[in-house]
Parts: structure tokens; sequence; C-alpha cells
């Protein structure tokens, strides 16, 4: 290989050698959103010990950690879809028409095991839907699953109208209330594995590198040979199935189903990724973060509720934490350039 | 530096001898961005009737200096003075007010509103009330429409013109305004060859009213032709200005880039190997149609045409970004045109043929994704072990590649982003590199790139043809075709127009059968290829 | 306009006739005129969130906060009655309380260009929220209620209750508004080609600013509407209904991606979601259906509308063209 006939006329002959990296990665680490998000949790963690005594108690820690798992199941697929460019609000409708199937089959008799499947099947199924309006139609996800949402919860309405199914088998009920070794709930040990399971395939994987090559660029990134319809049509599989595990917890812990289950909940989970450091408009963020703030989330919650807090008036608090956390270090870049100009 | 020619001396003491004192004057004009100083106490003059041509490489500063006239930036020091009295445009509708108005490079246009809107979007007449009187507005939009030659319905929406429509339309919106000071920001660079003369007349009408018009454009011919006076920025700033009688085209040259630059393309001995690729009959239903050709090992084929004659189409169908609807295309065994839609592009590359897009910006760098990740996409079959990355043989791979292209880059882990135009431009070359590729298929690969950088991929593209891979180029710059290809194909309206060996081609040949001017002998279409 | 724009609510418009025609067929009581008057009151505070709606996604955003900010409104209004605060004064009130939370979202997206779905998910719980806070929890209902408060949308004039004459003065409004002020022209700018817009001398933030307060003014004014006709305040008031009137809008061929509507369209796929709503009971169909019937509509409505304005591409060869052309005249 030659290397001096490519340089060019203006700057000197020989071949640059490039570092891989400028900085170290724990220098970068420590700038990282996913660090003043860990800050934000110990010292949440902290200030809950100060103000209720029964905090630290390994069972009602437990207890806590059921405000989130659930919905970080749906969070760590979500947050892939949000950095491929795309979004899914049905998530919580898809938990409603999977609970009302699961109650329908579970009322004719059904056992255990294929009420499992018919949760899995379902979400799967309702995911399928989306990606097929998505990818197959080329429709913007935000409009389809704005529909899908109505669509599946619809169903729900049509079949429950204002019943409930309450009857499931007894072994139903290992899924949201059961504990695999001492405190550690079947959830929470669930939800520690699914972080890991999406960690690696986010981070350390061709697919999870596509991915977020889709989300920085999706013409660039089919360009460059990648089947961008595929990767987001497994996405919203990946989505529907994982709403599907979240129904049969739920429905598991709830030991019942109304039309209006989880209502609201797609929100919920946008408002943990988002939280998480995963940018709405694609392209960044990590599992890492999702789990963070999925922490954090269920601190909060948790530490309201010791304290008596309804739990209406500690969404004023989620709230601000969503719109703040992002607004802040957008305030601080534009006020230190005047800052620095009224100093010098 | 390199001491500037004579021509600059003569800036200011000679342009008083004639006429006018000029409509708009800017002097010592900065503009800062982050880590760039854009602009740096810049002067410019614009006498009325009369073209002033403003030249620079990419990077000079033109852009920023049409945004501060136009009020969309505020610079941070320096004096505008209109007819002498000092002014400021606070917004972009102060500009206007003060008469400034520009016709953009991109078109600045709505596609959902019609073409009278379009037109007076920000300055329509008020009827009673303050409500926009859209009668009025429709009429005055016929008015400016038939004065400037375009038979244009001002009440059709924008969406359902073609492109030389929609820049009438622009033309026409700059007009609305009663202006003073027209700039116009390489208006030519979408337009076909009749309507870069229809454009050229009504630059002279402008000329007749007595408005002062900013040229801005890379095209020397045409600067030539149409323009009185010639300003130079170069890095932000002022380099000389003059008139355009005093001074020649490598002054010019020489001024942009403060060195000498000979137009002098890489020394080759061509040296075809083998058939790698064979297309046959290969049609697209709206895009392309009949097209046949050969393609050899160590060949530059070049691919030249007008602006939408079907170059860029034919080339992303030979990619498999689109599908032919008749016809082969043959590499290897392999016939790359009876693949499913699905993974297409996956099987060229498989194959060995890539492609290097023509729009950077959107279809080949990855904004937001390090330079690593970006060289590596299409290799990761490579760096990773089932389905998992490796990081360790990512850098390596993407090293190799970018220190053989003479990246400048901070480190490998910067976001692809940050680079310049050139650079990122070698690293998409490097990303299909890496895959290994027999053919490789560039794009206007010097379209928006410095000089410097220019001159660097031509020694490259020539290298790679050496090592024995297959080039196609497409171009639309002449010099480019004749230094670089060692055969070429001209393609007009989606066909093959002519097929000229190295020997047979000259600029005349090159625009005549682009053209479709009637033909001399050498440009008619040859049926020289040998069948299969 | 364009003979798309138009061929698209003409279709909508086609639709809306023919369900009710159909509908007519064998309940006729269904189209006397008290059922139809009540249909378009009952649809009423969903035209005029649609409308806010409307200007909002034309600029690119989307505002989730309306159901929320309606609740809020609606809440503060109603403790303002209890508190006997005269009608005009509360009405005022609640507009202007509604477009403060507007505001508030406009200012997040304009000065820190925070993406609009972030900022009105954040607003949407903390509005929330804020009602409880305001409340403490507790309904207002019927009996604390002044008589005026409740009376005055119920009131009729010259065949229409008050609530329907006030969503028909926000439709014509909002036609003068979109059609003939520089405002209306900006909404269609920002949301059509952001970049040209800044040329044009168009403040694209402040345009977006404006269309999240204009939102937040109307849902204040549903809010007062919307409590006085169900004659009752909670936290819960409207909860979910954002994703109705984001409905209206798709429905009516307002695109998501910006710069492409019309007022008629938002009208239009209010009108529709209201006459199924209204039409299920007559039919004899439980309402439990609505939703999903809703959600039906969207999704059809988006795979026509896009379907519209998937164009071809550069269309080269000549013969081609021509036929395209030909075809097209």
């Amino acid at each position: 290989m030659s290397d001096a006939t490519l340089s060019s006329p203006s700057t000197t002959a020989t071949p640059r050698n490039i570092p891989d990296r400028l900085h170290r990665r724990g220098a970068r680490a420590l700038k990282s959103w996913e660090f003043l998000l860990a800050l934000v949790a110990v010292a949440i963690f902290v200030i809950n010990c100060f103000a209720s005594p029964y905090f630290l108690d390994p069972w009602n820690l437990s207890d806590a950690t059921f405000n989130f798992t659930e919905l970080g199941f749906i969070a760590f697929p979500m947050a892939m879809l949000i950095i491929a460019g795309e979004i899914d609000l049905s998530v919580a409708s898809i938990i409603a028409i999977t609970s009302t199937l699961m109650g329908a089959a579970a009322a004719a008799g059904a056992g255990v095991g294929l009420l499992v499947a018919i949760g899995l099947g379902t979400g799967l199924i309702c995911g399928a839907f989306n990606a097929l309006m998505v990818t197959g139609f080329g429709l913007p996800s935000i409009v389809v699953t704005i529909g899908t949402m109505s669509l599946y919860r619809g169903f729900s309405y049509i079949i429950l109208g204002s019943n409930a199914y309450t009857d499931y088998p007894a072994g139903l009920a290992y899924f949201g209330q059961g504990y695999v070794f001492w405190v550690f709930s079947f959830e929470l040990v669930l939800f520690v594995a699914l972080a890991i399971a999406f960690a690696i395939l986010l981070h350390a994987t061709r697919f999870g590198r596509a991915v977020y090559a889709i989300g920085n660029n999706p013409v660039g990134a089919r360009f460059s040979g990648i089947r961008t319809g595929r990767i987001k049509a497994i996405l919203f599989l990946l989505t529907g199935l994982l709403s599907g595990v979240a129904a049969i917890c739920l429905t598991s812990r709830l030991g019942s189903t109304r039309p209006s289950i989880a209502f609201g909940w797609e929100l919920q989970v946008v408002t943990m990724t988002v939280l998480g450091g995963v940018s709405i408009l694609g392209g960044s963020g990590s599992i890492l973060g999702v789990v963070l703030a999925a922490l954090v989330i269920g601190l909060v919650t948790f530490g309201f509720g010791l304290l008596n807090v309804p739990g209406i008036v500690m969404s004023i608090f989620i709230g601000l934490l969503l719109i703040g956390v992002i607004a802040l270090p957008r305030l601080y870049a534009r006020l230190k350039p005047r800052v620095a100009a009224r100093r010098g | 530096m390199t001491a500037l020619p004579p021509a600059t001396s003569l800036s200011h003491a000679e342009t008083d001898a004639a006429n006018a004192p000029p409509v708009l004057a800017l002097d010592g004009i900065g503009k800062s961005f982050p880590g760039v100083r854009a602009l740096d106490g810049v002067a410019l003059e614009l006498y009325p009737g009369e073209v002033t041509a403003l030249v620079g490489e990419n990077g000079a500063g033109k852009s920023t200096i049409v945004k501060i006239l136009t009020g969309i930036y505020q610079p941070d020091g320096g004096t505008i003075r209109l007819d002498g009295q000092e002014v400021r445009f606070p917004s972009a509708a102060d500009a206007a007010r003060a008469g400034v108005t520009a016709i953009h490079q991109e078109t600045v246009l709505f596609d959902e509103l019609t073409v009278a809107e379009n037109i007076f979007l920000g300055h329509a007449p008020r009827g009673p009330l303050g409500l926009i009187d859209w009668r009025k507005m429709r009429q005055e939009a016929g008015a400016i429409l038939t004065r400037i030659g375009a038979s244009l319905d001002p009440g059709a929406k924008l969406s359902d013109l073609g492109i030389a429509s929609k820049h009438l339309v622009a033309i026409a919106r700059a007009l609305s305004i009663d202006a003073r000071v027209v700039i116009m920001d390489e208006p030519t660079a979408a337009l076909s060859h009749k309507e870069i003369h229809e454009l050229y007349a009504l630059v002279d009408r402008l000329k007749a009213e007595g408005k002062a018009i900013l040229f801005i454009s890379h095209k020397f011919d045409e600067i030539f032709r149409i323009a009185d006076r010639w300003t130079v920025f170069r890095d932000g700033r002022h380099v000389g200005s003059g008139r355009m009688r005093d001074v020649t085209e490598a002054q010019l040259v020489q001024m942009m880039v403060g060195r000498a630059v000979d137009q002098i393309f890489p020394e080759r001995t061509p040296a075809p190997g083998p058939r790698v690729m064979q297309v046959e009959g290969l049609s697209h239903p709206t895009e392309f149609d009949d097209v046949t050709f050969d393609l050899h090992e160590g060949e530059i084929l070049g691919f030249y045409g007008l602006v939408g004659a079907g170059r860029s189409e034919l080339m992303q169908c030979l990619f498999g970004i689109s599908r032919p609807s008749a016809g082969a295309c043959r590499i290897g065994e392999v016939d790359l045109a009876a693949r499913g839609a699905a993974g297409a592009i996956g099987q060229a590359i498989g194959q060995g043929i890539v492609y290097v897009p023509e729009d950077r910006g959107k279809q080949g760098a990855i904004k937001g994704l390090p330079i690593f990740q970006n060289v590596t996409l299409p290799s990761l079959g490579r760096t990773s072990r089932s389905g998992f990355l490796r990081l360790a043989e990512e850098f390596a791979l993407a090293r190799t590649y970018c220190e053989r292209l003479d990246l400048r880059a901070a480190s490998l882990d910067q976001d692809i982003a940050n680079l310049s135009g050139g650079n990122q431009q070698k690293v998409v070359i490097a990303k299909w590199l890496a895959t290994k590729p027999r053919v490789i298929i560039l794009d206007e690969p010097t379209k928006g790139i410095d000089i410097g950088s220019k001159a660097a991929v031509h020694a490259f593209m020539a290298e790679l043809a050496a090592e024995g891979l297959a080039v196609i180029m497409v171009s639309s710059e002449i010099p480019e075709i004749m230094g670089m290809s060692d055969r070429a194909i001209v393609m007009r309206e989606g066909r093959i127009a002519a097929r000229l060996d190295r020997a047979e081609m000259s600029p005349e040949v090159l625009v005549r059968a682009a053209a479709g001017i009637a033909a001399d002998a050498k440009a008619a279409p040859l049926a020289t290829e040998e069948p299969a | 306009m364009s003979r798309h724009l138009k061929s698209r609510e003409a279709l909508l418009l086609l639709a809306i006739v023919v369900m009710t025609g159909a509908i007519a067929l064998r309940f006729p009581a269904f189209i006397a005129p008290l059922n139809l008057i009540g249909t378009f009151t009952d649809t009423s505070p969903l035209i005029i969130l649609a409308l806010g709606e409307m200007v909002v996604i034309l600029c690119r955003c989307i505002d989730l906060s309306v159901a929320a900010n309606l609740a809020l409104a609606g809440m503060i209004a109603a403790m303002l009655d209890v508190a006997g605060v005269p009608l005009p004064l509360i009405i005022l009130a609640a507009v202007a309380a509604g477009a403060l939370v507007g505001a508030i979202n406009g200012v997040l997206v304009w000065k820190l260009d925070i993406p609009p779905i972030v900022v009105t998910l954040g607003t949407m719980t903390i509005a929330r929220g804020m009602i409880f806070v305001l409340s403490g929890g507790k309904w207002i209902n019927d009996q604390a209620l002044s008589g005026a408060f409740k009376g005055f949308p119920r009131a009729v004039v010259l065949g229409l209750p008050v609530l329907a004459w006030i969503a028909i003065a926000v439709v014509l409004v909002f036609v003068v508004l979109i059609r003939a002020t520089p405002l209306g022209r900006a909404f269609f700018a920002v949301g059509g080609n952001p970049n040209a817009a800044v040329y044009t001398g168009i403040d694209v933030g402040r345009t977006q600013f404006w269309a999240f307060t204009l939102s937040g003014a109307l849902a204040g004014l549903a809010g007062y509407l919307w409590i006085s006709r169900y004659a009752v305040a909670y936290v819960d008031i409207a909860n979910g209904f954002e994703l109705d009137v984001v409905a209206a809008c798709v429905i009516g061929g307002i695109s998501i991606a910006g710069g492409a509507g019309s007022v008629a369209g938002a009208f239009l796929g209010a009108l529709f979601l209201g006459i199924t709503k209204n039409a299920l009971p007559v039919i004899g169909v439980s309402p439990f259906w609505q939703m999903a019937i809703s959600g039906a509509a969207i999704l059809a409505a988006v795979a026509i509308n896009a379907r519209e304005s998937r164009r071809p591409g550069r269309i080269i060869l000549k013969s081609v063209e021509q036929t395209a052309l030909e075809a097209r005249t």
C-alpha cells in the first residue's frame, strides 16, 4: 500500500496516526447522563432513609420494586424502538387486550401454561400488526400506534364492557406475587435478567449497532446495506412480546382484569425511557440509563408512598423531573456563555 | 502565506473611476461560531446595475455572508451601509424591508402552499382589518410571473410543479420585494442548459433595472459570462476585489486556494483486465431505459450527463436501492437484476458492488455515529463473532482504511458530523473499501469538497484502478470526466446518448451528447461495444 | 386551495353523510332535528379542542396536554364559581389558565428546544397533579355549582344551545385566522418547511409558541364548558381525551408531519367521531365499541392520506412523463 500519493498537497506528506479514542472511557462516563441519574438515585435513596424509618426494611424495599418492574419490561424494547426513531404508544393497550384474552381463556378453564402462551402470543400478534402498518405500509409509527392504542383497548371494552375477569388459576399467581429467593421476587429477577439481555442486545451485537445507525440516519443505514424495515419490525415484535410479558405479570399480581387495566402506562413507559437519557429524536440512549430511571421512579414512588403522599401528587414530581432533566442541561448551556461574558 | 497576485492591488483604487457609489457596502464584518471563525473582518461592495461575483472555496464564508445580508445571522462586528447609511438587519423581515433579497441555494419554498403564496409569504398584500387580500395577491403574483416570462398559474399548488418551475417561483419571490440588492446563491446548480440561459437573460434584465446583484457560483465560465466585478473570500477573509476584465481564471483560482493549483489529474496507464460486470438492457419503469455496458477490472468508466439524466438512478439500481423492470446486471455468475427486493443491497455488497452516494449528508455519512462505526457498518459480518461485536477488530479495520485515505481526525471515536465535507467523504469511501469490493461506484465524488481533498480523491481513484478495482465515476464536471475516465458514457433523459473512448472525448462532444444537440459524427451513439 | 385537499375533506364529508343516511334509514329518529342538535352539542368540546390541536400539529408539534389542561381549567372554573366569582370572570379565568399552560408548553419548545411530545407529556402529568393539589382530591358536583354557571352553555339561542354556538364561533374565527392572517399562514410555513420559514422572516419558535398558547386557551375554554355541561369537576375529568383530539385531527387529514391540513378537516374529523359516539346507542350497539371504532378510523385515515401523498420519483423518461401527465389531466 502506498501512502505518500494520497496526502493532499496542502499538508505534510507523512501518514498520520489517528488514535482510537481521545478520552479514557472512565472520564467520559463521569460526564454521562447515566452518572447523573445514578447520583440522583443515590440522593433519593439517602433522603428516603432519613425521611422514614421503614424505608430500609428489605421487604419494604422488595415491595417497592413492583413500582417499576412491569413498566421496565416494556421500557427496554421501547428504548431500542425510540433509538431506532420509532415509538409504540399502544403498549398499555396491548396489556389490556392480552390480559382480557387471558381472562377469557381462564374463564373457559385454561391452565397456567396455556395462559402464558396466550399472553405471549397476543403480545406478539399485536406487535406484528404494528410492524406491518409501520414497516409494511410505511405509515408514521406515532399515528399508527395511537390508532392501535384505541383499537386494542377497544377490543377489551367490547369483550368486557364494565365487567371484570377475576378467576385465575392459583398457579398464575407466581409470576406477579412469587419470590425466587428471600426478598427477590420473580418480577425483580426477571427485570434484572431482561436488563442484562437487552443491554447485550443493544450494546454488544450487530443488531444493536444497526439500531443506532437507523436512528441516526435511516437512509444512510439503508445505503449501507442494513435491512432497516426488518430491524424495525423485529423491534415492534419485541415491544409487543414484552408487553405480553408485562401483561402476564400484572394480571397475576392484580388477580383481575378490567378494560382499564394499565391505563396511561404507555406515557409512563415513555417517561421512563426519556428520563433514562434516550433521545426522543432517536439515535442515542442506553439500557443502563433506562434501568437507573426505573430505579429513580421506583424510589420516588416508594418514598412518597411512605410519607403518605397520594400517587397523583407524585405525578407532578415525575412530570417536573421529565421536563427538568432535559431542560436544565439546555438552560445551563444557554446561560453559560452569558455568565462568562458578564464576568469577562 | 503565498503572495497575492497583482489583481488584488487594484481593489478600491480602480472602482471609483467609473460610476456610482455602492448601494451596499460591508466593512470589517466578523462572525464566529463555537470553535469556528466563519468571517474575519470581510469587506464587500455591491454597485447598482452591476453583477458582483463572490468566489471562494467551500468554507470560505460565502453562505455566512449571505445569511448576514438576509438577516438570518447577526455579525459580531463591522458595518453594513446601505446608500452610505449604516443599517442593521435584526431579522429576515428587516433585510427584506431594506430591499435586500436572495434566491437561495436550496429552493426555500413550501410544497403545500400555492405559487402565489410562495411568492408573497411574509409580505402578503393586506386588505381591511389587516387580513390577507388573496385576490390582490394572485393578481400581483401573476404580474410578476409574466414579467419574468414564466407561464405559471398563481393558484397552482407548488408540489405539482417541476424543479425548473419551482426555481422560477423562487425568482419571482425575490422580485416580489421591491429589491435593490438581489443575491443569487448558486442559482444554476439544479438547472438545465436551457434554463441557465433563461436565467442569464433575467440577470441582464435586472441589471438594466439598476439592481445590484451578488452572484455566487462555482462555475468560472458562468462568472466570466455575466459578472462585472469579483470578490474573493478565503477561510473567512477578504482576499481581493476588482473588475472582471482585469482578472484571469487562473488568478481567481490562485486567490481562492492561496496557491497555484495546476488542474492536472494523476498520470495513469490504463490496463483494463477481464470483464467484471455486464449490464444488459437494464430498464426502470420511470427513470432509465435499455442501458447496456461492460465494466472491466482496472478501468475508470465515467458517466457524464446533465443533472437529472438518470445517472444516479441507474447507479442506485445497480446497487439494489431500486428494482429494474427489465434487463440483467451480471457480476461473475450472478444476475443481480433477478434478485428479490428484500436484501438486494446486501447482495450487491456481497457480490462486491458498492456505491458512494452523491448526497453525502443524507445517504453516505451516518452522523451521530463515530468514525470507526461508520467505517465498519457494512463489514460487521467480518468484525463480529456470531452477532457479537469485537471493538478491537473494528478499530483495527477502521484504522487501516482511514490512514490509507489520509483522514484528518482527532480520533476514530469522533463523531463523523464534526469532520469537514472532504474528510466525511474519505470516511464514506473507507467504509466501502473495507468491504473489499470489485466494483466501486462513485457518484459525484468531489462535489462540494475543497480543492485539496479533490486532488486526494482523484489520486486515490487512480490508485484503486491500478490495483485492479473497476471504478464507475458519475460526474457533471467535464474536466473531471476527461481527466479521470478511460471511457465515458453520456446519458440523456434516461438513455445512453453516447459512448466515448478517451481519444474521442472533448468538451464539445460531451456537451452536445448530453444536451441532445444534433449530432456531429462523434457524438452519435456508437455501437462499439462487442457482444458478450 | 388544492384539488387534493378538497377531495380529502369531500371524502370525509361523504363518509359522514353516508353513515348518517344509513343509520337514518333504519332509525329515522337519529336525524330528528333535536337529536342532530344534541349530537352536535355533544361534539362541541371535541371540535374546539381539535382546532387548537390542529394548529399545533400544523407546526410539526403535538399537544398531549389538552385533556389535562381542560380538566385543570375546569376545576379552577368550578372552584371560582363555588367562591362566588361572577361568570364572565370565571370564563376569562378558565381561558387564561388554559392559555398559561399552553404558553408554558410553548416556551419550553421555543426557548429550550425540547421535543413537544416530551414537554406536553410532562405538563399533562403535572396538570393532573395540580388538580388534585387544588381540589384536595375532592369532587365538586352539581349542588355546589351555581345555576348561572351550569345554565349558560345550555341556554338556547335561535334553536341552538350556547355551547353549540360557541363551537360554531370558534370554527369561524379559525377559518379567518388560518386563511387570512399572517399567523395562520405562518403555521403552514413552519410545519411545511421550517428552514425556509426562517428565510421568509418567520420565527419558527415564536409561531410554535402561539400554536401551543392557542391550543391551551381553547382547552381552557373547553374546560369551563365541559364542567358546566356535565356539572361535575374532579381529577380524572376527560382522562385520555387528548387521544380523541389527536384522532379527530388525523381522521380530518391533518398531516402529523406538519404543514398540511385545514379547518374543515379538523371540524369534520371531530364531527365523525362525535356522530359515531352518538349513533352507537341509537343503533343498539354497546357504547363500548366506540374506542375500537375510533382506533380503526384513525388507521384507515392515516393509510388513505399516506397513499394520496405518496408521489412518484423524478420521472426522467420522456414517454413515461407524457403518460403520467395525460393520466393527471
